[in-house]
């Protein structure tokens, strides 16, 4: 299996689902001849032609539209926002006419938003947003979030092939550091969560960018404490089994989030465990998250808000002692 | 600012003659008659509560629909507006599924998802518009991408108001079709007023004028005249399928109803509404075919016919079942893009649906 950064299987995934079907078509900002800002779809117009990646107008509302428009005409559009931030101005589209068509018309749309998202890399208040709460609030959007390179890979297989609008969150902060090892040709990453470390002392939940954070965390300082930490992968579906189950074997949890905390993902990760899964805990549900505040420009600041590997632990080691 | 009665475009009316049959100009004359006939029994049925929500027609306007739809063929895809009943006739749907849409009931095209004229049949090529007005534009923009991209002779029409040319989705969809010199119809149903709001508080120069801003043909049509919206979709669609870009062609009609049933339209003057009652689009066409030889009065009694055979059978249909509210957030199965509508006009018969 050949070893893969996080940014070169995403690259892969888009390649391969190019090569393999035609109705496939990558839309965005810049994407083309420049390759992306990220350089995720360097090359590709060599081999695919300006037609099948396009650079778009600057117009974010625009490109969801309009690959809302190929879509129920039986393209499969691939969106790039250039971040995620930019999402915002093609919230409309997204939440109202994607989201809402299949329970309204009985349209499908098979339309992937990818996402560029996260902070740590002085960003700041307009290209370090972790959007995904938004569209899990709006009925009808799947959202997923990998953390590894072999799930960077499967789970943008999967949304391409899903019938219905997917945000995929790719974190900007994992695209050159994390690398593993990746099956090549097509294959799907199912949406639910994953097991990243098992353990049985307490459970630290996160997705995306928090899994390798969290798997740091619990890496050592913890004396000797036997620490599960859960990668939810999709957010929507979330995978309300494996949260359960986990949770009833460690019985303790901590819930991290890089996006503003209220109503964030984890809030809903905490809602549920609290509906469902009281009986099970041994302490108080703990969640770590980025307080509600833009996240600011220098290092310091930005330092301050964001979770990192400390506070992780830190909250691991108040909740083992409760 | 096109409040004035515009002049019909070059190549109006007069040149829809040599386009149109005796049984296509009956045809657009049956659309507007069942569209004005299905929303009156659609009031009354909504002033005797069996409407819910609110209530939203096409008054005085069934022209601009009638007419550029019946442009349209079968492989067209649509995107229609709420004033724009006809243009669902045309395609195919029925009467009694309308009757039963407005009504919320499980027969309706929604299913009771959704209500009044938000939908669209996806089996006939039709996408149901959403209430952020222009964003169809661009749905119809990137059904005509997609066309260009495929080397299809398509096209995509959609229609949107006065109002909508403030949104910046107006901007955006009109930029991207320029740049991109795509195949799609955007139909301005200039109505005088966007809710209560006047023409010269929406904009400072007359929208048809930014079509050439944006690279392309605009015309200002009479929107009273299905004949002239008919000519001026069919010149639309032409330039479209021979890769000369999109057209935005500017109806000039009027809102005769309030915005919605609860507006009493006060703020509109009575001269102007009286001023624009002479020019309805039904008695306008109905003079037409009179002096043809038609029997407008057996026409008429045939289509209040069809009216109340579907109200009759959408009253006896059942609302939807509770137990089935959540059910159709996701496609659980296959995507199944958008089918095939009615093409009624004589022009496609001779072609098998593909002029």
């Amino acid at each position: 299996m050949p070893t893969l950064t996080y940014l070169q299987a995403i690259s892969s995934a888009l390649r391969d689902e190019l090569r393999a079907d035609d109705r496939v078509l990558l839309m965005g900002e810049d994407i083309g001849v420049f390759g992306g800002a990220f350089k995720v779809t360097d090359g590709f117009v060599d081999e695919f032609g300006t037609d099948r990646v396009m650079d778009t107008p600057l117009a974010e509302s625009g490109i969801i539209g309009t690959a809302i428009g190929a879509a129920v005409v039986g393209m499969r559009p691939v969106c790039e926002m250039q971040f995620s931030d930019f999402i915002s101005c093609g919230f409309d589209q997204l939440v109202n006419v994607a989201g809402k068509m299949h329970y309204r018309q009985g349209l499908a749309v098979p339309l992937v938003v990818r996402l560029p998202s996260g902070g740590g890399f002085s960003g700041g208040p307009f290209h370090s947003q972790n959007p995904e709460a938004w569209f899990m609030h709006s009925p009808g959007i799947k959202v997923v979030a990998p953390s590894t390179a072999e799930d960077a890979k499967g789970l943008l297989h999967a949304a391409i092939h899903d019938p219905n609008p997917v945000c995929y969150m790719e974190h900007k902060h994992l695209y050159r550091r994390v690398k593993g090892e990746v099956p090549s040709g097509v294959f799907e990453t199912p949406f639910t969560a994953r097991v990243a470390q098992p353990g049985s002392d307490l459970v630290v939940i996160a997705y995306g960018a928090m899994v390798p954070v969290a798997l740091e965390a619990v890496s050592d300082g913890l004396d000797g404490a036997s620490v599960e930490v859960l990668d939810l992968r999709s957010l929507v579906p979330l995978d309300e089994e494996a949260i359960l189950d986990s949770v009833e074997r460690c019985s303790k949890v901590v819930i991290v989030d890089e996006a503003n905390a209220t109503c964030a993902a984890g809030a809903q990760v905490a809602a549920l465990i609290a509906e469902k899964g009281f009986e099970s805990l041994d302490g108080p549900v703990v969640r770590v998250a980025t307080p509600d505040v833009p996240i600011p420009f220098s290092p310091p600041l930005e330092q301050a808000v964001l979770p990192g590997v400390d506070r992780v632990r830190e909250a691991c080691r108040e909740l083992l002692a409760y | 600012m096109a409040t004035h009665m515009a002049e019909p475009a070059a190549g109006g009316a007069d040149t829809a003659i040599e386009h149109l049959t005796i049984e296509d100009r009956i045809w657009l004359l049956r659309a507007m008659l069942l569209m004005r006939g299905l929303e009156e029994r659609a009031m009354s049925l909504y002033r005797q509560g069996r409407v819910p929500g609110s209530f939203y027609d096409g008054y005085g306007q069934e022209a601009v629909s009638a007419g550029a739809a019946f442009a349209m063929g079968p492989k067209d895809r649509l995107c229609i507006l709420h004033r724009d009943l006809a243009a669902h006739l045309i395609r195919g749907v029925t009467p009694a599924r309308i009757l039963s849409q407005y009504m919320g009931r499980a027969g309706g095209i929604t299913r009771g998802r959704d209500g009044n004229v938000h939908f669209g049949d996806r089996k006939l090529g039709c996408v149901g518009m959403v209430s952020m007005l222009p964003d169809m534009m661009l749905v119809a923009t990137g059904m005509a991408m997609a066309f260009k991209l495929r080397g299809e002779k398509r096209c995509a029409m959609t229609w949107f108001g006065d109002g909508s040319t403030s949104r910046g989705d107006f901007h955006e969809a009109m930029n991207w079709a320029g740049v991109q010199k795509l195949p799609v119809v955007f139909v301005l149903e200039n109505n005088q007023y966007a809710y209560s709001t006047p023409l010269d508080k929406q904009f400072a120069v007359d929208p048809v004028e930014r079509a050439a801003a944006y690279g392309f043909v605009g015309v200002t049509v009479d929107g009273n005249d299905v004949e002239a919206m008919f000519e001026a979709g069919r010149a639309a669609r032409e330039r479209a399928l021979a890769g000369d870009g999109p057209t935005l062609i500017e109806a000039v009609t009027m809102r005769m109803h309030g915005h919605a049933a609860h507006d009493d339209m006060k703020y509109v003057p009575k001269e102007q509404v009286e001023e624009w009652r002479k020019r309805d689009p039904i008695e306008r066409q109905e003079a037409r075919l009179r002096s043809a030889g038609v029997d407008i009065d057996a026409l008429r009694a045939s289509i209040k016919a069809e009216i109340d055979a579907a109200a009759e059978e959408a009253l006896a249909g059942p609302m939807p079942d509770p137990a089935t509210a959540v059910d159709g957030v996701f496609c659980e199965g296959e995507a199944e893009p958008l089918g095939d509508g009615h093409a009624p006009w004589s022009g496609f018969a001779s072609n098998g649906g593909d002029v």
